[in-house]
C-alpha cells in the first residue's frame, strides 16, 4: 500500500506521488473534511488498514462480488445523506453496476422532478497495461458520457487524479471516475493542499503550439506529448489538450486551439464508433468549419475486443509513431524527415 | 416491547383502513377509466390494497418507503395528496414529480417515499443504501427503510444480492414481498421452482413471515412485530403477502390470459370485501355507512381529477430541468 502521509511532503506544497497514491491521498482527505464520505466495494477495507484505523469499519467496508448491488446500495445511500465512493475495480464490472448507475443515478434526479440527488463517486480502472483482456480492461467511458444524469472524469496526471475526484467526491452529481491502470504507478508532483481541487469539466493546455490541435485523455494524452516533441523536430507545432473530464465536455478549448492552429487531431484509447472523438470532430465541423484548414482526422482503437497479448494490447492503442505520421501527412510535412 | 404486546386495531382505525382501501381502489378504477379516454396507463393495484394500508400503517413519518410499479396503495397509505398523483399521471406540473415521472417512478420526499423504480428489482438494488444511511445516523434515529417488491422482482438476481448485503450488513431494513401471482404476462408458476420467495428470504438468514396478504389485519399485526424487532434488533426481517393482481399488467390490459377460475377464486378473496363483512358482522359498519363511504372516496377522487386536470402542462423549457445538480 502506498504511503499517504502527509508529513511526507516538504516545504514546497508538493509531493511526489503515483496515480494511486494520489487516488489514497484524495480519499484521505476528503474523508477527513466530510464524515458523510465512506468508501466502498471489493478489498477497499483489505487494502486500506490504516483507513479502518482512521475512519472506522462502517465508512470503510468491504462488499461481496456483487456489483449490481454495491452500485444499487451507492445509489441509495447517496440518495439518503450519505457520499460513497464505490471502487467498481474494473471498467467491464460497470455493466453489472450499469442498472443502478444508469436507470436510478442517472434518472432519478429527473423522474423525481429534482426531489433526490445522488452525490457519489463510481471508480473503476481500464487500459491497456496489465494485459488482463476484455473482461478487464474494456474503455466504456463513451457509454456514460452517453447517459444523461452523470459526469464523467478520466484524468491523465496525479496531481488531476487528486484534484478531480476531490472534486467528484464534492459534486452534487453521481461522477463515473476512470482510471487508466497505464498509469496507475506513474509519478508526478501533486500539491498537498487540502482545498486543492481540480474542477470537473475543464480540459487543459498541457503545450501551446501554431500548427495543429492534438486532443486527448487518459494514457493517450502522454502519447500526445511525446508526439509533439517529435513533431517539433519537424517543424511542426503541436498544441496538446488534455480534457481530463468527459462530460461535461469543454469543447471550449477545443474550439479555441482549433481556431488558432486550424488542424484538429483526435486521440483515444477506446473504440472509435461513436467515441469522444466522434462527438468533438462533430463539434468541430458545426462550430469551427471556416477554421479548419484539412479534415478532422482520429486516432483511436479498433471496433474490437482488447487482448490480453502484450503485442495485441499494444497494437489496440494509437502510438507516438503512429500520430507523428498522421499529423506529419496532415500538415503536409514529409516524415521522412524524422528520420534524417 | 414484543409482538404479543401491541394492542389489537380498534373498531376507528380499522374503519379508517377500510376507507383508505376504498380510496384507492377508486383512485385506480378512476384512471383506469380515464385511460379509455386517452390518458397515459398505469400498473394498478387492485386486490393489494390490503398490503399497502396494513404495512404503511404499521410504520411511522420517521421511516422510509421505496416502491415499484404498483405504487400507489402506498402513496395513498402514506397521505399522498391525491390530486397530486393524478397530476403527475396525467403529466401536469403540480405532480409530486412536476410532470417528469408520470405514474412510474413517483417519489414523494415530504413522504418519505423515496424512490420508486420501475426497472423490476431496482427498487431492491437501492434500498440496503437507503438503511445503511440510517444505520449511519443519517435521518432520524430508530427509523428504518421498508422496501416494497414483487414476486417478479424477487426472479431477479438483485433480490438475493440484497437479501444478503441486508443480513451481512445487519441493515434496519423491512423487505416486503408482494406475491401478487403474476409477473408482468406470465404467472409465477411458470418462473419459479419454490413455492414460496419466503423460502428464499429464510434460506439467507432472515426472519420471515408469509401471511394472507388479502386480510389487512394480519398484514398490519405482521408488520407490527417485523418493524419492532427491527428497531429492537437493527436486522433486517421479511414478509411475504400472498395476494393478487386483479386487473392487467399495464392498463388497458384484457387479461385474456389469465384462468377464469383462477380470477374467481381471488375475487371472492377480495381484501375490501373481506374487511367489509368483518366490520359489517361486528356491527361497527352498517350497509348504509358503506355506502357513505362509497360515495365520499367517489367524490373526493373526481375532485381530485378535476383538480388534476386544471394543473397546466409543463412547458418545454422544463424538458432539460433537474438534469443535474
Amino acid at each position: 500500500m502506498p504511503n499517504v502521509d502527509p508529513l511526507i511532503y516538504g516545504d514546497t506544497g508538493v509531493a511526489r506521488l503515483n496515480v494511486e497514491q494520489a487516488i489514497n491521498l484524495a480519499l484521505l482527505e476528503e474523508m477527513r473534511r466530510d464524515p458523510r464520505v465512506l468508501i466502498m466495494g471489493e478489498g477497499v477495507a483489505t487494502k486500506r488498514p490504516e483507513f479502518i484505523r482512521e475512519f472506522g469499519a462502517q465508512r470503510v467496508r468491504n462488499t461481496p462480488l456483487a456489483e449490481a448491488i454495491i452500485m444499487g446500495t451507492a445509489v441509495g445511500a447517496a440518495a439518503s445523506g450519505l457520499r460513497p465512493v464505490v471502487d467498481l475495480l474494473f471498467a467491464p464490472f460497470l455493466t453489472y453496476a450499469a442498472d443502478a448507475l444508469i436507470n436510478s443515478a442517472g434518472k432519478l434526479r429527473y423522474l423525481s422532478g429534482g426531489q433526490e440527488q445522488f452525490p457519489l463517486v463510481a471508480m473503476s480502472m481500464t487500459g491497456a497495461g496489465w494485459c488482463v483482456g476484455a473482461q478487464h480492461n474494456h474503455n466504456l467511458e463513451a457509454m456514460f458520457v452517453h447517459t444523461p444524469g452523470l459526469k464523467v472524469v478520466m484524468p491523465s496526471t496525479p496531481a488531476d487524479f487528486k484534484g478531480l475526484l476531490k472534486s467528484a467526491i464534492r459534486n452534487l452529481d453521481p461522477v463515473v471516475f476512470f482510471t487508466d491502470l497505464g498509469l496507475l504507478y506513474q509519478e508526478g508532483e501533486v500539491p498537498d493542499d487540502p482545498e486543492f481541487l481540480v474542477p470537473i469539466g475543464q480540459a487543459c493546455v498541457l503545450r501551446e503550439g501554431a500548427d495543429v490541435t492534438l486532443v486527448s485523455y487518459a494514457k493517450t494524452v502522454q502519447t500526445c506529448a511525446q508526439a509533439a516533441v517529435q513533431l517539433e523536430q519537424l517543424g511542426i507545432s503541436a498544441e496538446v489538450i488534455d480534457l481530463r473530464s468527459l462530460k461535461p465536455l469543454d469543447t471550449a478549448t477545443m474550439l479555441a486551439s482549433v481556431r488558432k492552429t486550424g488542424r484538429l487531431v483526435l486521440v483515444q484509447e477506446a473504440s472509435g464508433l461513436c467515441g469522444l472523438a466522434a462527438e468533438l470532430a462533430a463539434v468541430a465541423a458545426s462550430e469551427a468549419f471556416s477554421d479548419l484548414r484539412a479534415p478532422v482526422l482520429r486516432l483511436t482503437g479498433p471496433d474490437a475486443p482488447t487482448a490480453s497479448s502484450w503485442a495485441l494490447e499494444q497494437a489496440f492503442v494509437p502510438q507516438v509513431e503512429q500520430l507523428v505520421q498522421a499529423v506529419s501527412a496532415l500538415v503536409g510535412t514529409p516524415c521522412a524527415r524524422l528520420a534524417s | 416491547m414484543g409482538p404479543s404486546s401491541f394492542s389489537m386495531p380498534s373498531s376507528a382505525e380499522r374503519m379508517h383502513w377500510l376507507e383508505m382501501m376504498l380510496l384507492i381502489r377508486t383512485y385506480e378504477e378512476q384512471l383506469a377509466e380515464l385511460q379509455t379516454q386517452g390518458a397515459p396507463g398505469t400498473c394498478t393495484c387492485v386486490g393489494q390494497e390490503a398490503c399497502a394500508v396494513g404495512v404503511v400503517s404499521a410504520l411511522e413519518p420517521r421511516d422510509r418507503i421505496l416502491t415499484n410499479h404498483r405504487s400507489a396503495g402506498h402513496l395513498i397509505a402514506r397521505g399522498a395528496q391525491v390530486w397530486r398523483l393524478i397530476a403527475e399521471v396525467l403529466g401536469r406540473v403540480d405532480g409530486y414529480c412536476k410532470g417528469h415521472s408520470g405514474s412510474l417512478h413517483i417519489s414523494a420526499r415530504e413522504l418519505g417515499v423515496v424512490l420508486t423504480s420501475t426497472i423490476v428489482g431496482g427498487e431492491l438494488s437501492l434500498a440496503p443504501g437507503v438503511a445503511l444511511a440510517q444505520k449511519m445516523g443519517q435521518g432520524e434515529p430508530g427509523a428504518i427503510t421498508t422496501v416494497f417488491f414483487g414476486d417478479g422482482a424477487a426472479c431477479e438476481g438483485i433480490f438475493h444480492e440484497a437479501l444478503n448485503l441486508a443480513v451481512q450488513w445487519q441493515l434496519p431494513l423491512l423487505f416486503v414481498c408482494e406475491n401478487n401471482q403474476w409477473q408482468a404476462m406470465v404467472h409465477r408458476l411458470e418462473t419459479m421452482s419454490e413455492p414460496a420467495i419466503s423460502h428464499w428470504a429464510r434460506g439467507h438468514g432472515l426472519p420471515v413471515q408469509r401471511v394472507d396478504g388479502n386480510d389487512v389485519e394480519a398484514v398490519y399485526a405482521a408488520s407490527r412485530s417485523a418493524v419492532a424487532a427491527i428497531r429492537a434488533t437493527g436486522q433486517p426481517q421479511f414478509l411475504e403477502l400472498i395476494t393478487y393482481r386483479q386487473r392487467g399488467h399495464y392498463e388497458p390490459d384484457d387479461q385474456t390470459y389469465v384462468s377464469a377460475q383462477e380470477r374467481a377464486h381471488w375475487l371472492e378473496r377480495d381484501p375490501i370485501q373481506l374487511l367489509r363483512a368483518r366490520l359489517l358482522d361486528e356491527g361497527g359498519l352498517t350497509e348504509d355507512l358503506w355506502h357513505q363511504m362509497m360515495r365520499a372516496a367517489g367524490e373526493q377522487i373526481a375532485t381530485a381529477v378535476a383538480q388534476a386536470q386544471a394543473s397546466p402542462w409543463p412547458t418545454a423549457a422544463q424538458l432539460t430541468e433537474h438534469v443535474y445538480a
